[in-house]
């Protein structure tokens, strides 16, 4: 479904992703990790165009994203992505936020648009909202929105860049259990975050990387149980302690 | 100690209103207008195209960079050569057309850094989001981050209209009379100059100062 | 476009000048001096007068910030060229004693000049003053509260602790000021003040090319709109505190 071959990225002198090369298949779900500043989101934004890239190749349901004639509009209507900082639209309310893409960008009808986001938040819990502002919710409310609103555009993938790294601690459960259900339904799923439990529990692939690189993509247990590198081993120590201290 | 004559005011209030209700249009056209193209040219000013961008900068920054009473005086000479080139001889009142035009393009320069900062001010994270879903670029900006520009912007764009009902009194130097002008005319023709000038600047101070005011409430309310 | 300014007629500029005062380059001349005269003086006064009301605004209390403040809602509430109008033809009719001295003894050349001045500083120190309050303002209660702390008293706090920073500060946004004083000098010509864009106008007037006329002036007011951001700049680079906002570290 998605192929990333021998991504590389400058930003001006700075070398943010090297020779970066993974594929995700149809239904899998994968979770990218590792530290600060290892290109790890910027891989992600580069999947749907948001971020370009210099050298390399990635193909989305086998389109290619860096092709001149790609039409990006469309390929990123395929393909849902939830932020870090949710990204909502404050000046809609959350049932104009599910509607709006649907109904400018796919052409849906207002009605057959309402349903479907009527639908979506019964599916992530939030039904009753449907008329608020988004300032008026939770943070863990606004994410599971923002799930909502992606899936609205019936993606046939989705790419979340750490969707739960500015939330509260006790609401990153809430959004944790919707992108469970999702992966069990059968999405395919690329996951920026430091959730190692989350990835213990759904994930297929985990990959490490470091300093623009792919260090490691390994199958979940295996990388669990033995991570290859000196450096993810240190990266997994600290994460995990950190988790099993909270 | 000066003998302050109040006489010629209450005989003059029709024109003075009359002059009034054409500052009051000069005011409203280059509002509208303003607003408009401004909107345009600070997207313009944003946009990737360096063509594009640097055309909208040389607009702005040129208009910004000479006084307003240069503008009028410019416009009121190229106006009526443009129109009888384009026309034949003019219908209108050309004075007040030149005047029209003038405060349109000047105050839409000072709107076009007013929404560009306000569009600035927008996260960069809405316009991955709209970009996200699929949106255009366009539709991203139509849509996602107009809509928020606006709201964050109306104090300063109705500031900035105070600042332009001001201005029009400086059609005086065009020999177009509006309240300021009647205002002076007639203080000049009674003699009684001084009642009218301070008459004059009681007015503007009444509704300026009102208006802010106004504007102040609005922010306030806006905030919460 | 090219053709017609090339077609237009520049030697104009070397013709003698009506008034037997040289030649209409050297009759712009005079009023861009006038201009510049007239900016210079203005905005010694408006930086006097702003910074003592800005400065007044934020004083603990409700009385001084008060004062301040009917200072700028005044200034600010009503036309330029009304309160031109009102230094030049108002205040001399009402003020006793000093108001017929200077309808009478000055010479008008002087009347004028001074109404401007008075008239582009009084009104520029209330904008002035707006940016001083913001610049004292956005320093927090922090710096002042610390500077008290040491046992510095308000003035020194003003003079030692805020002031410095907040000047350095708004720097643009008074550069900005600086040039609304020169575009503003315009209005002068209202009261037939010999400035630049009235210069402008006479020499459109007796010879008819006004296109060569305002194209020269629009010109200079262009130059000198460059001049003040490219010292305004080496200013800011002279002042900036390392790491501090707004400069290089």
């Amino acid at each position: 479904m998605i192929s990333i071959k021998a991504v590389s990225k400058w930003y001006g002198e700075f070398h943010v992703l090297k020779e970066c090369s993974t594929a995700v298949s149809k239904g899998e779900v994968v979770v990218v990790c590792g530290p600060s500043g290892s290109g790890k989101s910027t891989l992600i934004k580069c999947v749907n165009g948001l971020e370009a890239f210099q050298q390399g190749e990635i193909l989305v349901d086998g389109i290619s994203v860096g092709a001149r004639n790609t039409n990006l509009s469309k390929l990123r209507s395929r393909v849902g992505m939830v932020f870090q900082h949710f990204e909502l639209f404050p000046h809609l309310t959350v049932m104009q936020n599910l509607t709006i893409a649907q109904c400018k960008v796919l052409r849906r009808g207002t009605q057959e648009a309402t349903e479907k986001g009527r639908r979506l938040l019964d599916v992530v819990g939030l039904a009753v909202q449907a008329g608020k502002f988004p300032a008026q919710l939770s943070g863990g409310q606004q994410q599971r929105v923002a799930i909502a609103r992606a899936l609205a555009m019936d993606p046939i993938a989705m790419l979340f860049d750490e969707p739960t790294s500015a939330l509260d601690p006790e609401m990153i459960k809430e959004v944790l259990d919707v992108m469970v259900n999702l992966a069990q339904g059968g999405m395919t799923m690329m996951v920026v975050t430091h959730e190692m439990g989350f990835a213990r529990e759904v994930a297929d692939r985990v990959i490490f990387m470091d300093q623009g690189q792919i260090v490691e993509d390994r199958p979940k247990p295996d990388f669990f149980k033995s991570p290859g590198t000196d450096r993810a081993q240190q990266f997994l120590s600290k994460i995990l302690s950190h988790g099993a201290q909270t | 100690m000066y003998q302050f004559d109040w006489s010629s005011i209450p005989g003059a209030l029709p024109y003075l209103w009359q002059g009034m209700v054409r500052t009051l249009q000069i005011t409203g056209v280059a509002i509208v207008v303003g607003i408009v193209l401004g909107t345009l040219i600070a997207v313009a000013r944003l946009s990737k195209s360096s063509i594009l961008s640097n055309l909208a900068a040389l607009y702005v920054n040129g208009l910004r960079s000479i006084p307003l009473v240069m503008v009028l005086l410019w416009f009121y000479l190229l106006v009526p050569q443009i129109i009888s080139s384009l026309f034949g001889q003019p219908g209108v009142d050309i004075r007040l057309l030149s005047a029209f035009v003038a405060f349109a393009l000047f105050e839409a320069s000072y709107y076009a850094e007013i929404v560009r900062a306000g569009i600035q001010s927008v996260s960069g994270g809405q316009v991955s989001a709209g970009l996200a879903l699929g949106m255009t670029s366009g539709q991203t900006m139509r849509l996602i981050i107009l809509p928020q520009a606006f709201r964050r912007m109306i104090p300063l764009l109705l500031t900035q209209a105070i600042i332009l009902f001001q201005d029009t009194s400086l059609v005086y130097v065009i020999g177009l009379a509006e309240f300021f002008g009647v205002a002076y005319n007639t203080g000049n023709r009674d003699g009684t100059l001084v009642e009218l000038l301070l008459f004059a600047g009681a007015v503007y101070f009444a509704i300026c100062f009102g208006a802010s005011m106004l504007i102040r409430a609005l922010q306030r309310k806006l905030v919460s | 476009m090219v053709t017609f300014i090339a077609g237009l007629d520049w030697n104009i500029f070397f013709q003698p000048a009506f008034d037997g005062s040289g030649t209409y380059l050297r009759f712009l001349l005079v009023g861009f001096e006038w201009t510049l005269l007239l900016s210079i003086t203005a905005w010694i006064l408006a930086f006097v007068v702003g910074s003592i009301v800005g400065i007044l605004r934020t004083f603990p209390g409700k009385r001084l910030p008060g004062l301040g403040a009917v200072y700028v809602e005044l200034f600010r509430n009503v036309p330029l060229l009304v309160q031109l109008f009102s230094w030049y033809f108002v205040l001399p009719e009402i003020v006793p004693g000093l108001g017929t001295w200077f309808k009478q003894a000055l010479n008008p050349l002087l009347q004028q000049f001074i109404a401007a001045v008075l008239c582009l500083g009084f009104f520029t120190a209330a904008r002035v003053a707006e940016q001083v309050r913001a610049g004292i303002n956005s320093l927090g209660g922090g710096q002042r509260g610390a500077g008290l702390a040491l046992g510095l008293n308000h003035l020194q706090v003003y003079r030692l602790v805020l002031l410095p920073v907040a000047y350095r500060i708004i720097i643009p946004p008074l550069t900005s000021e600086f040039l609304n004083i020169v575009k503003n000098s315009a209005v002068a010509s209202t009261i037939g003040l010999v400035e630049l864009s009235r210069q402008s106008q006479q020499l459109g007037e007796f010879t008819a090319h006004w296109y060569e006329s305002f194209i020269a002036v629009t010109l200079l007011y262009g130059l000198i709109n460059v001049t003040v951001m490219i010292a305004s700049r080496f200013v800011e680079r002279l002042t900036h505190l390392p790491g501090y906002v707004g400069g290089k570290k």
